[in-house]
């Protein structure tokens, strides 16, 4: 194959210039050649022109549309004065040729640019609200749906949201809570030894893990963990239109995805924050034991005065809220995927950004309402 | 057109594809010259699109080799890979657009990887890659969401077309395309075809594509290609699958059509 070869005759007062070989995508950026690169070779041409030039183009082996767009782009797209040409060439020109005249000009600037951004993410924040709202009416009205028809309840959906956000979830949460009961307890007991006020390590511990620590710890855990994998899932599914065949089957998307989801969540997650406090209050054991000589018998008699059992209590509530709405924000955002990956993994993203920041707004907000109960005496 | 030097554009020696223990190809030799169109039918799941995904490269054959312009396409030297896989482009069966791209920016999406055209001169390319397909402009905004099964095949078949290939592999080109549709798409391959004398491989169901292109038939039955040459000779092997495809009456009528 040849390259895109350019002759040109300067000896009479209008130059010649006489193509030859394969004015190709191939020919023409080939980097070998009697030109350097493309934009070269594109400059070369735009000054024959502009010296108004006799074109011989009937050397040319082939030439495909980039050689067209090529050459009428630097013709000015126009047809010159003189050309040579064969047939079947002329016919590749003139679909170039039939190009639209490029838009010049920009689209106009937005005015109030920061206002405009600001409003657009109100309205969107206010539309996710409402659609969170709907999704939990929804959900209501599915849940009492399946108290009239319970052959319908999803028992099998149920119990694999249940394994795999909540048993497949006990490793990784037992290993955070332990280590950062260690932290948490070797940390405050430098501080309490300096006041000699050791045994209230298993206060401190205590109710910070159980009432605070266990359930916030395990509400982002999930979030990370199920709560992406729940976006995805269901994103995925509006990328392949599974989800439309599940509605031509007459099934309730809500209620064959939603619901299990929610309900294994909200009974796992509460389940989890024992789980989670356990492994961090052992691990504050261990810390303790090792840093302060605190013996196991003394803290294991100790907690349950020190914690009243009102904090577990609050620590299983706030659980079983953190796990509904992790569930709903997840499936909220995964039903609002659109059908493209970009879309899929943006959704994502917000899904776990957004369901920990609930978890966090909610979590201060149990803190003021519960801020007269669970404390010892 | 391919002087006896050149070697084939796709030239298959003993292949073989397993998927564990179920055969999908059992030993076959397929050449195919240059400037040829190859129509490929088979039955469904004969293995088609399996056969174009390792003439292309995505798939390693279980044995057996597949030589595209006589380079290896699964060459161990990545430069020779890289070299042999610009020299050709594939239409997936399902469009394989990038979801995440408007149709402009699927099509302008290989050019721009080419890193030497500035964006006016890419405008022009997709426009002109737009036109060819029937695509106007205003389409060029739309994602491939939005986009009917026979669009979604033209954008691909104009993403493909952009890298100017000189080979062009179509899996089921004209499916989902109306009758019209399918004769303009025959019509505009035949047109470049001769403009540009690229090498055409495709599977097709539709006879009329079938007659409309295809310079040569093979017939992938049995896990073998059973029959491969002219459609006139093609169609004079006694087989029951060739008996089943091309002499019913709707055959016949293509046939006719595609001779006169
Ligand atoms: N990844 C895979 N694993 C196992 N079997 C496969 C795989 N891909 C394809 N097959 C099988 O190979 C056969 C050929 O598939 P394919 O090439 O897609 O058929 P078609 O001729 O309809 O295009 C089918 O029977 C299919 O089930
Ligand atoms: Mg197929």
């Amino acid at each position: 194959m040849a390259d895109a070869a350019l002759e040109i005759d300067d000896r009479e007062a209008a130059a010649r210039a006489r193509l030859s070989g394969d004015w190709t995508l191939v020919g023409l950026t080939r980097t070998d050649g009697v030109c350097a690169d493309f934009r070269a070779r594109e400059a070369r041409l735009r000054d024959l022109t502009q010296r108004g030039a006799h074109w011989d183009l009937r050397a040319i082996d082939r030439l495909d549309s980039v050689g067209a767009v090529l050459l009428w782009r630097t013709w000015g797209r126009a047809w010159p004065a003189a050309l040579e040409v064969s047939e079947a060439h002329r016919r590749v020109l003139e679909h170039a040729a039939q190009l639209p005249e490029p838009v010049t000009g920009r689209a106009p600037r937005e005015p109030f640019p920061v206002t405009l951004t600001l409003g657009r993410l109100g309205l969107r924040a206010l539309s996710n609200l409402t659609g969170l709202i709907a999704l939990i009416g929804q959900m209501v009205l599915d849940f009492a749906w399946l108290c009239a028809h319970p052959r319908d309840i999803p028992w099998r959906e149920f119990s694999a949201n249940l394994y795999k956000s909540g048993a497949q979830a006990l490793p990784v949460t037992a290993l955070v809570g332990f280590l950062i009961g260690v932290v948490l307890s070797y940390l405050t007991s430098l501080q309490l030894k300096a006041f000699g006020a050791d045994v209230f390590i298993v206060n401190l511990l205590g109710i910070s893990i159980v009432r605070e620590l266990g359930p916030v710890l395990v509400a982002v855990l999930v979030a990370g963990r199920s709560g992406s994998a729940m976006t995805a899932q269901i994103g995925v599914m509006r990328v392949t239109e599974e989800i439309d065949a599940l509605a031509t089957m007459g099934i309730s998307r809500t209620l064959r995805l939603v619901l299990p989801k929610v309900a294994a969540l909200a009974i796992a997650l509460p389940l989890l924050v024992i789980w989670c406090s356990s492994a961090g209050i052992l691990g504050g054991m261990v810390a303790a034991n090792l840093q302060m000589d605190l013996a196991y018998g003394f803290f294991i008699d100790t907690l349950p005065r020190a914690v009243p059992v009102a904090n577990l209590w609050i620590g299983l509530g706030k659980g079983f809220v953190f796990g509904i709405l992790i569930a709903l924000v997840a499936c909220h955002f995964g039903l609002k995927v659109r059908p493209n990956t970009e879309s899929l993994s943006a959704k994502t993203t917000t899904s776990v950004v957004t369901s920990i920041t609930v978890v966090i707004l909610v979590d201060a907000v149990f803190a003021i309402l519960t801020r007269n109960v669970g404390m010892p005496g | 057109m391919s002087a006896p030097s050149t070697p084939p554009a796709i030239e298959i020696r003993g292949l073989w594809t397993r998927y564990g223990e179920t055969v999908i190809h059992r030993d076959i030799d397929l050449a195919v010259p240059v400037g040829e169109m190859l129509g490929l039918v088979g039955g469904s799941g004969s293995g088609k699109t399996t056969l174009l995904r390792e003439i292309v490269g995505l798939l390693a054959p279980s044995q057996g080799t597949v030589r595209v312009f006589g380079h290896a396409v699964l060459d161990p030297d990545a430069s020779v890979r890289r070299m042999v896989r610009r020299r050709f482009s594939m239409l997936f069966q399902q469009g394989a657009l990038f979801s995440a791209l408007s149709v402009y920016d699927n099509v302008a999406f290989p050019l721009r990887e080419l890193r030497v055209f500035d964006e006016a001169m890419i405008r022009d390319l997709v426009l002109l890659k737009l036109a060819m397909v029937e695509l106007e402009p205003r389409h060029g905004r739309l994602m491939p969401a939005e986009l009917s099964g026979g669009m979604i095949k033209r954008v691909a078949l104009a993403r493909a077309l952009a890298m100017e290939p000189e080979l062009l592999v179509l899996d089921e080109p004209t499916a989902g395309l109306d009758p019209d549709r399918s004769e303009n798409f025959v019509k505009l391959i035949r047109t470049l075809q001769k403009e540009l004398g690229f090498t055409v491989v495709m599977v097709t169901h539709d006879l009329d594509t079938l007659v409309g292109l295809a310079t040569r038939i093979a017939v992938l039955a049995d896990q073998r290609i059973v029959a491969c040459g002219t459609p006139a000779e093609v169609v004079a092997v006694d087989h029951p699958f060739i008996r089943n495809f091309f002499c019913s009456e709707r055959a016949a009528n293509a046939l006719q059509k595609g001779k006169a």
